[in-house]
């Protein structure tokens, strides 16, 4: 099990690495799929006993349905539907955002060595993959003008809190349902996206043409 | 008693977005207020035990938060009458359900004693106020309604994380196992640290965004710009104060596992540099609204400042919740009227308002001198007690500095105030149909005499309550 | 020791075999016949037997680069421990001369194509060096994940028999250092989708545009180079990535070259299902290749 979980976190530590570096929009929200199917199959993988196996299978398929395929069928809809192109056009380019999240991750590591967790016996790389996840969501907010790329950034950062929220599943299981309300945002946006089109207000998704208001 | 305040303003939300539309869905808005301020006011006198599996619960701090919300909501239902009749081409719908349930989960927020519930009710408050800022429907509310979702939904990721953290420092060997306020601080010592610490940084930083505070208030101005008055009041005045409730719990914490230092310092510097970031941009601000947004930013860093010192000064800092709340009412809501009046809100536009609007404008103005601290309002009262207590605590230099900041802001914000109030209104396009009302002007009027009051009499009962809220966090 | 030196004759022989491989893969997903296997070796000899042509501004720079770069290549064959097998020559820290003489190689190149003199080589001479200074962070970074992973500065340990034990503790460092050595190797090889090797166009070519002006001996000693470099890339990566089997499974020889016939056709199908970059986005893919071999690092010095 060990091992299937590392390698799971590491894959997941790689891909917000390669959606850090990826040009174009739909891969990347293809990348951010994936992430969260494999982030789905975390809660059966930690599973102690010590929780509902229905309440776990629930929680995974769960997951898998809402970050594996809900949510990013909504944001490729929306890609049609709003005729949005398909580069991501960053303010911070990708190899300094690729170095960014490199050094993210080191930070991230060396970090999680002072973040010893409470409960023992649980996986030492989740911590690290989850700050990691979550610094990479942030960057991918602040550093993308479309406004698609921040909604994929608010995904992967939530993807990172999913998993801290797995950390304390069985203490406080109805915290992680929380995070769903997360979700809820996610599609907000992109209804607000595909809204924005209606509006047509502004031709194009830049949110760098959102400057009517500012000092 | 506690879930029915709760459950109360969401089933008048449920039944405004039930009803087929006409004049009695908006009075719905006043039913709620008037519904609801008796319950706040029964929990003054005698505060019930915590029900709802301890999730809910009063005390002090959040009893202040509550009551200053529970007044604002009375005098925004009552304006929002003379709003509403004013725009009868807006449906009202999402309007006033919107704003019901965004009372619901104030209400909620400021009773919560679990702190999962707590950042679900405050996310809820995000999300409910995002639709009443697109209510204009026209692009500079969208992009104002898109920024606002969008900062507030990654301060509200961050609050999770910070909640995770919190959770995971008390789910140790010997930890409480539990969220709840209580029983965080009751274990205390036991906390793990580590994650404390963090917990309260990511806490810090995400409900330091719903409060508004610099770095991370990009979104405010935007948001209070384009936001109708009432809502630009109930921002202000209510979600700022629940969300500054959410960080207090944060450092109340901390404080009882003996972290309070750890706390104190970055709500100090988070507070001073809020204050100073309102100056340098409310200097030569030509937008109203925008202005009483940094005005905001201001006051929330005077908060922070004060929490911030520890101390002596803290029960002010609690004081100021209220009197901060009631003064934006009044600002928001005249603002609004000249808005209205004007057609804009920027000063090369608004001139005359106190002769085009006998009562809105020098309403304005009187808010504009409350808010700056001036006497005899009520806020000159509780920002006399945080410079006082910092001076008595020996942190002259940051009293100091909180003095000089002020001063440039009474300056700056005098300079606008000041054009858009005195002058000639001139002939351009005057729009008499949107004059003052009994309905638009009154429920700010009272809201100053309220501010007032509090300026020439501080309750014992209110000085009490600041005093109980300040001893939780080290005051 | 006489294994061992048969191991890199044998290498030395095989590698045209590689890149013939590679195009016998190309073609066959393509749906062609291609050319026969052995045709590396036939253009080699086709080369050699003729006479070289020097440009007029040419100097002795221009002669030695193709020999040197043959020399560098053939030197780090020697380091390299190949199918499980300890290499020639083993010293800590070995790692390091090998990731030197693979530069030695390119600069050696590189000068030889500036001495033409001509624009177009220069241009080819500076995005080889400009590419190779970003593949040399990862080509380091993931030798030492692997020095670390065994605990030992030498390819020899790192590469022999202990890699078996080594994977169950740092599989998933291992397998990123593994793909950051791969992406490595289709740079240094010049192969897509850094560099195409097909392309008849100087503008997009890199490798190719540099030794424009070799022809006869020289550009046969060029090829052979090119060849033995993927080879010892080639050598590496596959016995990094099957060294996961137990030890003593395949004899050295035969592991050897499974290795590298897996190798060559899994350049074969990147080739053929990726489109060559854009130049400012290549480095992009190396410096992702070494965020890869941080990352490796960072595992396992966790």
């Amino acid at each position: 099990m060990t091992s299937a979980i590392d390698l799971v976190l590491v894959l997941v530590v790689v891909l917000d690495l390669v959606v850090l570096a990826s040009s174009r929009l739909r891969g990347a929200i293809r990348t951010v799929a994936l992430q969260g199917a494999l982030l789905s199959l975390l809660p059966v993988l930690l599973a102690t006993g010590g929780q509902a196996p229905l309440h776990v299978l629930l929680l995974a398929l769960g997951a898998l349905v809402v970050k594996g395929v809900a949510i990013p069928g909504l944001m490729l809809w929306a890609m049609r539907e709003a005729a949005i192109r398909r580069e991501a056009e960053p303010i911070v380019g990708f190899v300094p955002s690729l170095l960014l999240g490199a050094a993210g991750t080191v930070v991230a590591f060396s970090l999680s060595g002072a973040l010893v967790l409470p409960a023992p016996g649980r996986q030492a790389l989740l911590v690290p993959a989850a700050l990691v996840t979550a610094w990479a969501g942030l960057l991918l907010v602040m550093t993308r003008r479309k406004a698609v790329a921040q909604v994929l950034g608010f995904l992967v950062l939530e993807n990172g809190i999913f998993v801290f929220g797995l950390l304390i599943a069985d203490v406080m299981p109805v915290m992680v349902e929380a995070g769903v309300l997360l979700d809820l945002f996610a599609a907000v946006f992109v209804m607000g996206i595909v809204m924005f089109h209606i509006n047509r207000e502004f031709s194009s998704l830049d949110t760098g043409r959102l400057t009517h208001l500012q000092d | 008693m506690l879930p029915l305040l709760v459950l109360g303003p969401l089933l008048l939300a449920a039944l405004a977005a039930a009803l087929p539309g006409g004049r009695w869905r908006r009075r719905l808005l006043v039913a709620g207020a008037l519904l609801h301020l008796p319950g706040v006011a029964a929990l003054w006198l005698r505060p019930p035990p915590p029900t709802a599996g301890g999730w809910l619960g009063v005390d002090a701090a959040g009893l202040l938060a509550l009551s200053t919300t529970s007044a604002l909501f009375l005098a925004c239902a009552v304006y929002a009458q003379g709003y509403l009749a004013a725009h009868p081409e807006r449906d009202d719908r999402i309007f006033v359900s919107g704003l019901l349930a965004v009372l619901s989960a104030l209400t909620a927020a400021a009773l919560s004693r679990h702190l999962g519930l707590l950042w679900v009710v405050v996310e809820l408050t995000t999300l409910g106020t995002a639709p009443l800022l697109y209510f204009r429907h026209d692009g500079r509310s969208l992009e104002a309604a898109w920024k606002y979702l969008m900062v507030g939904s990654l301060g509200i990721a961050l609050a999770l994380l910070g909640t995770f953290f919190l959770a995971l420092s008390a789910s140790g060997p010997g930890g409480p196992r539990s969220l709840l306020l209580p029983d965080l601080v009751a274990a205390g010592p036991s906390l793990s640290r580590p994650w404390l610490r963090g917990a309260f940084v990511l806490l810090l930083a995400g409900y330091g965004t719903k409060m508004g505070l610099a770095p991370f208030h990009a979104w405010k101005p935007d948001a209070y710009g384009e936001a109708p008055g009432v809502l630009g009041a109930l921002l202000a005045g209510g979600v700022t104060s629940v969300a500054f409730l959410a960080v207090v719990r944060a450092v109340q914490i901390c404080q009882a596992a003996g972290e309070g230092a750890f706390a104190r310092a970055p709500l100090l510097g988070l507070g001073l540099l809020s204050m100073g970031v309102a100056a340098i941009f409310m200097a030569g601000q030509r937008d109203l609204k925008r202005l009483l947004a940094y005005s905001s930013v201001e006051h929330m860093g005077l908060l922070a400042v004060g929490v911030g010192l520890g101390g002596a000064a803290v029960s002010g800092a609690f004081l100021h919740v209220v009197n901060n709340g009631l003064t934006k009412g009044v600002l928001f809501l005249a603002a609004g009227n000249v808005h209205r009046a004007f057609g804009s809100k920027h000063v090369d536009v608004v001139r005359g308002a106190a002769r085009r609007l006998p009562v809105s404008g020098p309403l304005l103005l009187a808010g504009f001198l409350a808010a700056t601290g001036s006497p005899p309002f009520a806020p000159f009262q509780s920002e006399f007690a945080i410079v006082a207590g910092a001076i008595h605590d020996g942190h002259g230099a940051v009293a100091a500095a909180v003095l000089a900041l002020l001063a440039v802001i009474f300056v700056a914000m005098g300079a606008t105030v000041l054009r858009a109030v005195q002058g000639d209104p001139g002939e351009g396009a005057p729009r008499p149909e949107f004059g003052d009302r009994l309905l638009t002007a009154g429920p700010p009027v009272a809201l100053l005499l309220a501010v007032l009051l509090l300026g020439l009499w501080v309750p014992r009962a209110l000085a009490a309550l600041a005093t109980a809220a300040a001893a939780t966090v080290g005051g | 020791m006489i294994f061992a030196a048969l191991r890199v004759l044998g290498l030395l022989a095989a590698a045209p075999l590689v890149g013939g491989v590679v195009t016998r893969v190309k073609s066959r997903l393509a749906g062609r016949t291609g050319p026969p296997l052995l045709q590396p070796y036939l253009d080699l000899r086709r080369l050699l037997s003729k006479g070289a042509v020097l440009g007029h501004p040419t100097t002795w720079v221009f002669r030695a680069g193709p020999i040197v770069s043959l020399a560098a290549a053939a030197a780090a064959t020697l380091l390299v421990p190949l199918g499980g097998g300890p290499a020639l020559v083993a010293f800590p820290g070995d790692f390091l001369l090998l990731a030197g003489l693979l530069g030695l190689g390119r600069f050696a190149t590189a000068l030889a194509a500036l001495d033409t003199g001509s624009s177009f080589e220069g241009m080819g001479a500076a995005r080889e060096i400009a590419f190779g200074a970003f593949a040399e962070p990862a080509l380091l970074l993931g030798l030492v994940v692997l020095a670390r992973a065994a605990g030992s500065a030498s390819l020899s340990g790192v590469l022999g028999p202990g890699l078996a034990a080594s994977w169950p503790i740092a599989g998933p460092a291992l397998l990123l250092a593994t793909l950051a050595l791969f992406a490595v190797a289709l740079a240094e090889g010049s192969r897509l989708p850094v560099d195409d090797p097909e392309t008849h166009l100087e503008l997009t070519m890199i490798h190719e545009v540099m030794v424009l002006d070799h022809s006869g001996p020289d550009l046969a000693f060029v090829g052979a180079a090119a060849h033995l470099r993927l080879a010892i890339l080639g050598a590496l990566v596959s016995r990094l990535a099957l060294g996961a089997a137990p030890p003593g499974l395949l004899p050295s020889p035969v592991a050897l070259g499974a290795g590298l016939l897996a190798f060559a056709v899994a350049v074969g199908v990147v080739e053929s299902t990726t489109a060559r970059l854009r130049l400012t986005r290549v480095p992009q893919f190396l410096v992702a290749a070494s965020v890869l071999s941080v990352l490796a690092l960072v595992l396992l010095l966790r």
